[in-house]
């Protein structure tokens, strides 16, 4: 009988710390949620009300209500075309090389280490290795193109990474079918497992690209000027070829960079201004990954092989 | 014909592949070699052992005990936030909550890592500073406690999605064999469940780690970029990663003593972050063999 008491007890006292466990996971998640809640009202507050059309369309000034972010976000665009145009093709070929032909051997070996490490190297390191190399040594100045090729390069382990498992999803009777049909390695990459991968592949560039948006440190080590009161050069013209790439070489800002020049000013009216500039950051990357997350339930869904 | 565009289209592809590795060797290259003139001004000694880091002062010191101080400061306050929470949270979403809410609570959860972190330094200096000041008076407004809890609460997820991916990758007949001696689920978390994916969690925990190291903005803002000896969180201090934000936003001219203070100052940030990395690898390796 005694016996059968301290059972029920002990059953009683198990059950009361799963109980206590279950509270504590529950309370750690809301907690972590609700200081994203709390960060985002507390900037939309102080942030919002400042944002009007004329924020968009004016250059920073010495004068708080009359700053804006025109040469940020035009700075943030560029670069953030120019990560793209760096990022993309490397990091989709690299996937497809690691997961279609790469045999076992030591360099594949070697590739896939490296690409699990390049995760934890301290991004400002990518900045002193651009300042070195890209401003020095090639000579690319602190521009437009010195930015985007570091934040690409930046950037490119998340693309290989999701690229690989896009294509690690597609099932080998696709590529049996094709090969039985005559096609050959590449014309299997390309007219399937690329078109079958592509919703994997757009979920990554998206979310690397909103990684890319919101890099500060990396920027500022190659240089980034703080304020800059012009824009680059329009990349149409009414000469032929009508098309140039001179706004590769300008130099730029960035909204983050722009918000922190605000931000570590002493004058309130400043923390505004970086406030409102804040909430267009945020706003940018929560749509991207947002729109990232839906993507990549939508296509997990919709393929059934 | 068809043979060779094979050839030459594997080879594009396998450059490719390679040129992550370059990146690499781009990095550590360049930090080493703009490091070693640095060294021509300085011995190993005072390097290691000076108390003051003032490269740009008329009387210049340059020890790296203070900026490590204020990074190891700022990641042991970070990882105590972090690592508690998010390794609960893993183990709530993983064993505890049903897949069709973790489905939504863990994207949520990753919108965290997705907040630029000048945003988040924002939030640290204008918010967790006044709040802390509420309950330590003394706070001063620059402080490393408010920064360190910030990158606490932004590496959450680094460290739960991996850890969580770890234990629902423990196969589910080692729960059942729990569960049907009578365990509970909590004792099924932490003695079945956290110690089979004990080398997925370390492996978040190192990355958690990585990037409190290496983490900038945050410091940048709310924790004063000031080089400063100390254990004190409430005090304002630099980490390695500030101190080169701090001397970036100056004029720097290439091949200046502060121009190489700074590559100096990444490589130890660099050789720091290894260090991390390796303990993690030997680590799983030595809980690996036990099985």
């Amino acid at each position: 009988m005694e016996a059968h008491q301290d059972l029920l007890a002990n059953i009683k006292r198990r059950q009361m710390w799963d109980f206590v466990f279950a509270l504590m996971g529950l309370l750690a998640l809301l907690f972590a949620l609700v200081t994203l809640l709390a960060l985002i009202v507390d900037l939309a507050i102080t942030g919002v009300p400042r944002i009007n059309a004329e924020f968009f369309v004016n250059f920073p000034s010495r004068f708080a209500e009359k700053a804006g972010i025109l040469s940020a976000w035009v700075g943030s665009f560029c670069i953030m075309i120019t990560t793209a145009f760096c990022a993309i093709p490397l990091g989709v070929a690299a996937g497809v090389y690691l997961e279609e032909y790469s045999k076992k051997n030591w360099i594949s070996q070697l590739i896939e280490l490296n690409i699990i490490n390049l995760a934890g190297i301290p991004s400002i390191t990518y900045g002193l290795m651009a300042l070195g190399l890209f401003v020095y040594k090639l000579k690319l100045g602190q521009s437009i193109l010195t930015a985007g090729l570091t934040l690409g390069l930046l950037v490119l382990p998340i693309i290989i990474v999701t690229t690989r498992e896009a294509i690690r999803a597609i099932p080998n009777t696709i590529r049996e079918a094709s090969y039985a049909m005559g096609a050959s390695k590449w014309q299997t990459v390309r007219y399937h497992i690329l078109p079958y991968s592509s919703g994997g592949i757009l979920t990554g560039v998206i979310i690397s690209l909103s990684r890319a948006i919101g890099e500060t440190a990396p920027l500022i080590t190659i240089g980034a000027l703080t304020f800059i009161a012009f824009l680059p050069t329009p990349p149409v013209d009414g000469q032929f070829p009508y098309l140039n790439f001179k706004w590769l070489m300008d130099p730029f800002t960035v909204m983050p960079i722009q918000m922190f020049n605000w931000l570590s000013r002493p004058q309130p009216e400043f923390h505004v201004n970086a406030a409102a500039t804040g909430v267009v950051l945020l706003l940018m990357t929560l749509i991207m990954n947002g729109g990232a997350i839906y993507l990549r339930s939508r296509f997990r869904k919709k393929m059934k092989w | 014909m068809r043979r060779l565009r094979e050839r030459a289209i594997e080879t594009v592809l396998f450059l490719a592949a390679a040129s992550s590795v370059l990146v690499t060797i781009g990095i550590v290259g360049i930090l080493v070699v703009e490091s070693i003139p640095f060294f021509e001004h300085v011995t190993f000694k005072e390097f290691l052992t000076d108390t003051q880091w003032t490269p740009l002062f008329e009387n210049a010191h340059y020890g790296i005990l203070p900026l490590l101080s204020g990074t190891l400061l700022s990641t042991v306050i970070a990882l105590s936030v972090a690592i508690p929470l998010g390794t609960v949270a893993a183990a709530f979403l993983s064993e505890y909550v049903r897949p069709s809410w973790r489905e939504f609570l863990k994207p949520m959860l990753e919108l965290l890592a997705a907040v630029p972190t000048v945003v988040y330094g924002y939030f640290a200096l204008l918010f967790v500073t006044p709040l802390l000041q509420k309950i330590i008076p003394s706070l001063s407004g620059f402080n490393v406690l408010s920064a360190g809890i910030v990158i606490g609460v932004m590496i959450v997820p680094y460290v739960s999605s991996l850890s969580e991916d770890a234990m629902r990758s423990v196969p589910n007949h080692l729960r059942e064999a729990s569960f049907a001696v009578g365990a509970s689920r909590m004792q099924t978390a932490f003695r079945v469940v956290i110690p089979a994916a004990f080398s997925g969690i370390t492996s978040a925990y190192v990355l958690g780690i990585s990037r409190a190291l290496g983490e900038t903005m945050v410091v940048a803002i709310a924790a004063g970029m000031q080089p400063n000896l100390t254990i004190n969180p409430t005090e304002p201090a630099a980490t390695i990663t500030a101190f080169i934000v701090q001397v970036s936003l100056g004029d720097l001219p290439h091949g200046s003593i502060g121009y190489q203070s700074i590559y100096v100052a990444g490589l130890s940030l660099l050789v720091l972050t290894l260090c991390f990395n390796i303990v993690g690898l030997w680590l799983r390796k030595k809980f690996q063999e036990k099985e």
